[in-house]
């Protein structure tokens, strides 16, 4: 077999082959993801250490653009509002846990309940900004209609509220666009612990039972040990969604009333203000926060379950 | 606060079903499940109750008010007057598109990484790994240069080839898929001669059926409801997609309320319908893609 033979008999060849197929089904994924991939990536670093708008560099800066981000008064505000995400998602969490134990126990309509619950994730989120816009509608009532949230209050005796536009308590604001962001992504957890739960072994259960635990019990000793990994999996990734926080803020108040977010503000810098080199840097420091997290998360939980490492040869994402 | 399961020993476990703990555990169960499903429901149903009023009927009246006569002329008017019928179609044809594109590139590029093994499919498994790390949303501060010197600003191509050339999903899932996909198969193909170009499109995208049908949801969803790919890149009105054609009618100057409800409640119908129908797939199809983060 060690004859010499030319290169076009070893392209017949299976080896020959395995490569002319190779660089034939890869060439255009791997055209695309070097051109919108690694290309803007790289640009994003080098625009990040200029002073430039979108076409044209006015001066090179060194890290002057990342000592804004992180001293500047208007990007401080966006951290400190992902915090309210970070604590909404906690409790986000622990909702979507109750829920889906209770899903998980002997229920009727159980199917309705799973489906009322997920179909939010599914809605536009245009649609559900615009949904919760009106929601939280303080109206002006010889005027314009109270929204659905001042109708019931004002049913009940009490004052309307100004939920979406008190300057005075951003923190109000705050805490509705975290209620829509829950509203919104709550049926995707409780669809993921419910599957955890129910890969618990039933053998477990049966123990359990013949040991006489209650209900409580039950979580505190089996339900919730069982399906740990997946709930710190969730806290930590919680870290990653919190400083990415971009559409029910951007498209419910536009940012205003104190309710700007990293990603908003990153988008405000590149595309209204044309000054690119901020919103590289912001988009740099939003990339290493992640880069982070995706290290802290692969270090603690990487391929926790046997199973997964074996369906996923090189799932560390 | 209690957690049961669905297992039919617990029957005979330390709760008995009718003591009073028991019932009370089943009462809070379900309270805690009805308040979810109302805080779900209340709003949109003000939104479908709103769209089926009169304008003056709409300004005159409280949100839980039910209107005399009920009034569809709102969803003709969303239909025929708004972008939403033009939204409507451009997000269909962007679908098909973007789909066929995910399905070739994404099934190919899973073939080759999963059953060669060479120095570079190596390399582009670990580019791909990097990529997913980059946050999407801020990568467009440089991808709109990119996209703008290509001359393709305010064409359906962009956000085609983002929702293509970026879905590392798509591909993760068909991996998934391939593993299961026993390599004998491939080798009675080799066995009979079949080239391996041959062997993708005779064996392996016929096995793949399942993930593309599990990919074809995902896509759908995400694509459907994406709202900023197309917000930066497709300003044009005629290019309106659901997402920027509702954006747009709640920002104009003069809003008739009950038309946009309309339009809000006719862009989530077909959302609604395909998960009544496709629910299961749904469930499992979203779980499997989420295995990303």
């Amino acid at each position: 077999m060690q004859e010499k033979r030319s290169f076009f008999e070893w392209l017949k060849t299976y080896d020959g082959q395995k490569f002319t197929t190779t660089i034939l089904f890869l060439l255009i994924p791997l055209v695309l993801l070097v051109l919108f991939t690694f290309v803007p990536a790289f640009n994003m670093l080098i625009y990040s250490f200029q002073s430039r708008d979108l076409f044209k560099v006015k001066g090179w800066l060194g890290f002057d653009n990342y000592i804004r981000v992180f001293t500047d008064k208007e990007f401080l505000t966006t951290f400190k509002n992902s915090l309210y995400y970070l604590v909404g998602s906690f409790f986000q969490q622990g909702f979507a846990l109750l829920v889906a134990a209770i899903l998980c126990a002997e229920i009727r309509f159980k199917g309705f309940f799973k489906g009322v619950l997920f179909f939010p994730y599914l809605m536009n989120g245009v649609a559900v900004s615009i949904i919760f816009q009106r929601f939280f509608l303080k109206g002006n009532p010889p005027v314009s209609p109270e929204g659905t949230l001042n109708s019931i209050i004002t049913a009940f005796g009490g004052e309307s509220i100004k939920w979406l536009s008190d300057t005075e308590r951003p923190w109000l604001v705050n805490i509705c666009l975290v209620f829509v962001s829950i509203w919104r992504y709550i049926g995707f957890d409780i669809i993921m612990y419910m599957g955890a739960i129910q890969s618990i072994s039933p053998d477990i259960y049966e123990a359990a039972d013949l040991d006489g635990a209650n209900p409580w019990q039950r979580f505190v000793y089996i339900i919730f040990p069982g399906i740990k990994p997946i709930i710190s999996l969730q806290l930590i990734l919680a870290v990653k969604g919190a400083i990415s926080v971009f559409e029910i803020p951007y498209i419910i108040t536009g940012g205003n009333f104190g309710t700007s977010t990293f990603v908003i503000k990153t988008i405000e810098m590149a595309f209204q203000k044309k000054k690119l080199g901020v919103a590289s840097a912001m988009g740099i420091v939003l990339l290493i926060i992640t880069i982070i997290v995706t290290v802290i998360q692969d270090y603690f939980f990487a391929d926790k379950p046997v199973k997964k490492k074996k369906a996923l040869p090189r799932a560390s994402k | 606060m209690a957690k049961k399961d669905d297992f039919k020993v617990v029957q005979a476990g330390a709760v008995k079903s009718n003591s009073p703990t028991a019932v009370a555990l089943r009462v809070g169960q379900y309270a805690v499940l009805v308040i979810a499903c109302l805080l779900v429901f209340i709003p949109i149903m003000v939104i479908l109750l709103g769209s089926l009023k009169t304008d003056d009927f709409f300004s005159n009246s409280g949100v839980f008010q039910f209107p005399d006569k009920l009034e569809f002329s709102n969803y003709a008017t969303a239909l025929s007057k708004g972008n939403i019928f033009t939204g409507l179609k451009n997000t269909a044809i962007l679908i098909i598109v973007s789909c066929a594109g995910t399905i070739i590139t994404g099934t190919m590029t899973a073939f080759v990484m999963q059953r060669f093994t060479s120095v570079l499919t190596k390399v582009v498994s670990n580019l791909f790994m990097i990529a997913m790390l980059l946050p999407n949303i801020s990568m467009q501060v440089t991808v709109f240069g990119i996209i703008n010197k290509m001359h393709l600003y305010n064409t359906m191509w962009a956000p085609i080839i983002l929702w293509v050339g970026t879905d590392i999903i798509s591909i993760r899932i068909f991996i998934q898929f391939l593993n299961q996909i026993s390599v004998s198969l491939d080798e009675s193909g080799i066995v009979d001669g079949a080239s391996y170009p041959k062997i993708y499109f005779t064996i392996i995208l016929p096995n793949l059926t399942p993930a593309i049908a599990t990919v074809l949801i995902i896509k759908f969803v995400s694509i459907y409801n994406d709202f900023y790919t197309p917000q930066l890149y497709m300003t044009d009105d005629k290019l309106a997609v659901v997402s920027t054609a509702l954006y747009r009618i709640m920002n104009e100057t003069t809003i008739h309320w009950p038309v946009v409800f309309a339009s809000i409640i006719i862009c989530i119908l077909p959302t609604l319908i395909i998960f009544l129908f496709l629910q299961r797939y749904i469930y499992s199809g979203l779980v499997s893609g989420a295995v990303k983060e």
